[in-house]
């Protein structure tokens, strides 16, 4: 299961300066990740975590330390955030293959690849709907559409679940994970919940309040693929416990 | 959501009750010129600017002033909103500029723009020029500050989202900043639409040859008051008609909206 290495995160500090006082959001974060890994951050809000995701997809620059990726080639970042995030001028399918677009993918493939997205994700009917007739959990997974479409090396989640109902929000983990199977990509996910890290990752790293330092590194021995029953079973709540004592 | 044929009588409906409304304002009108027995050359009856509008029509002369006075508003427009949002771009991406530029903004909204009107008469000519540029004037600030304030409200984490795809300047250009501020964009424009009008005719008053602003002082001074009456209606007529295409610019970019 444990391939070539992605990316390395090295003596990584993030100080921003404010009008009269600094904050320190990140301290000394060091860790590598592998190609084809599930790795989850948990952390309480504040702990710098969003600031980590921005800092890996290069929005932000590091005050102290380094982000090194090892794809052999400038990676393509997949980025899913907090809200959808949608351009309220583009169709469901006009919003999913921006990314394409940008690339200056051709017409045609741009669509089809599109189209076969939206059957994915199951929203076959809604090509031409607007973003503000969708529903949350419909507008998300166009913002994941949006994530993969281009075939990123890398995909950043930015607690993607966090603004859905909790029905809602289990039948997306769901999904997420059998497209991730399908699909063998390298995620980072960033999230406040528990449940949401264990039933996903491959790893999950607790950070700490701010400033946000590396708590604990744990692998998720669960086995794929995970339904929701695992939720019930000894192994996850003691996996589950250990998470939770972590966190401050 | 109503039902198609629903929608369709609705509108219907509304356009007969305007129809209605012109239709009753020209009795009322002639019910006044007859009760109050004015002279025609103080209050024309509807038949006198009907009869005036006719010979000027088939003379040539309304169809020549009118399309001077559109040729400026319109040349007046586009270059006024071209500046205004190359400008209001500018500003919304850099505060120092703002900065630097806001006093002399202020400042020359202060000025009517009656006030310098007989200047650029005097400096560019009493041609269409003159006129193109008193209407670039009068649009260039409405539309400059619905730029600032559209660009400004582009969504930050759109901003991250192109970026993350690392996208080029252009792009950023052309599939974020532009469409995510048209509504606003419109918005100015369609308040530049209807400035531009009155810019020509302040220009046309101060000294013309050609222009409705021309023949409405020409029936002025010779007491030709139909003839003033045709003039404004022809404004009128010009204002709908920049106002109808800005409503069918919007419909066509802002479908998304409805």
């Amino acid at each position: 299961m444990i391939s070539k290495p992605a990316l390395a995160v090295k003596d990584l500090s993030v100080v921003f300066d404010d009008e009269n006082n600094s904050i320190h959001a990140l301290e000394n974060i060091s860790f590598n990740i592998h190609q084809q890994e599930f790795v989850c951050f948990l952390g309480p809000s504040g702990s710098g975590k969003t600031t980590l995701l921005r800092l890996i997809a290069n929005l932000i620059k590091p005050t102290f330390g380094e982000v090194n990726f090892m794809f052999g080639h400038q990676p393509k970042i997949g980025m899913v955030f907090q809200q959808p995030n949608l351009m309220t001028w583009r169709t469901v399918l006009e919003n999913i293959k921006l990314p394409l677009e940008l690339e200056n993918e051709d017409k045609d493939i741009a669509n089809q690849k599109a189209k076969d997205m939206i059957e994915l994700v199951g929203l076959k009917g809604f090509e031409n709907s607007y973003p503000r007739d969708l529903s949350g959990g419909m507008a998300q997974r166009v913002g994941l559409s949006r994530g993969l479409i281009h075939d990123p090396d890398l995909l950043l989640l930015d607690e993607p679940f966090a603004s859905l109902d909790a029905l809602t929000r289990e039948r997306m983990w769901t999904e997420l994970s059998n497209i991730w199977q399908a699909k063998q990509k390298t995620v980072i996910m960033v999230t406040h919940s528990i449940n949401e890290s264990l039933f996903l990752a491959d790893r999950v790293l607790v950070l700490t309040q701010r400033p946000g330092k590396i708590k604990l590194d744990m692998q998720v021995d669960l086995p794929r693929p995970r339904d929701e029953e695992i939720r019930y079973t000894s192994h996850f709540g003691k996996l589950a416990k250990k998470l939770r004592d972590a966190i401050e | 959501m109503p039902r198609p044929y629903e929608k369709i009588m609705k509108t219907s409906l509304s356009r007969l009750l305007g129809l209605l409304s012109i239709l009753l304002f020209i009795p009322l009108w002639e019910l006044i010129v007859r009760a109050s027995d004015l002279p025609k050359f103080i209050l024309p009856s509807p038949a006198d600017v009907w009869t005036r509008f006719i010979k000027a029509l088939n003379d040539g002369s309304l169809i020549y002033h009118t399309s001077i006075t559109f040729i400026e508003v319109l040349l007046g427009l586009l270059l006024g909103t071209l500046f205004a949002t190359i400008v209001g771009y500018m500003l919304a991406k850099s505060k120092t500029l703002e900065k630097i530029l806001s006093p002399y903004l202020v400042a020359s909204q202060a000025i009517p723009i009656v006030a310098i009107a007989p200047l650029l008469v005097i400096w560019l000519g009493d041609g269409i020029l003159s006129k193109v540029v008193i209407c670039a004037l009068i649009v260039f600030f409405p539309v400059l500050i619905n730029t600032i304030v559209g660009v400004r409200a582009v969504s930050a984490p759109l901003y991250d989202l192109m970026n993350s795809l690392r996208a080029n300047r252009f792009q950023i250009l052309f599939k974020l900043e532009i469409p995510a501020s048209l509504p606003v964009l419109l918005g100015g424009l369609r308040i530049g639409a209807t400035l531009s009008v009155i810019g020509a005719i302040v220009g046309e008053l101060v000294d013309a040859e050609q222009g409705l602003g021309f023949l409405l002082q020409l029936g002025d001074f010779q007491y030709d008051t139909s003839m003033v009456f045709v003039a404004v209606f022809m404004l009128i007529v010009l204002a709908l008609l920049l106002y109808g295409i800005v409503t069918l610019l919007e419909r066509r970019f802002l479908k998304w909206m409805k």
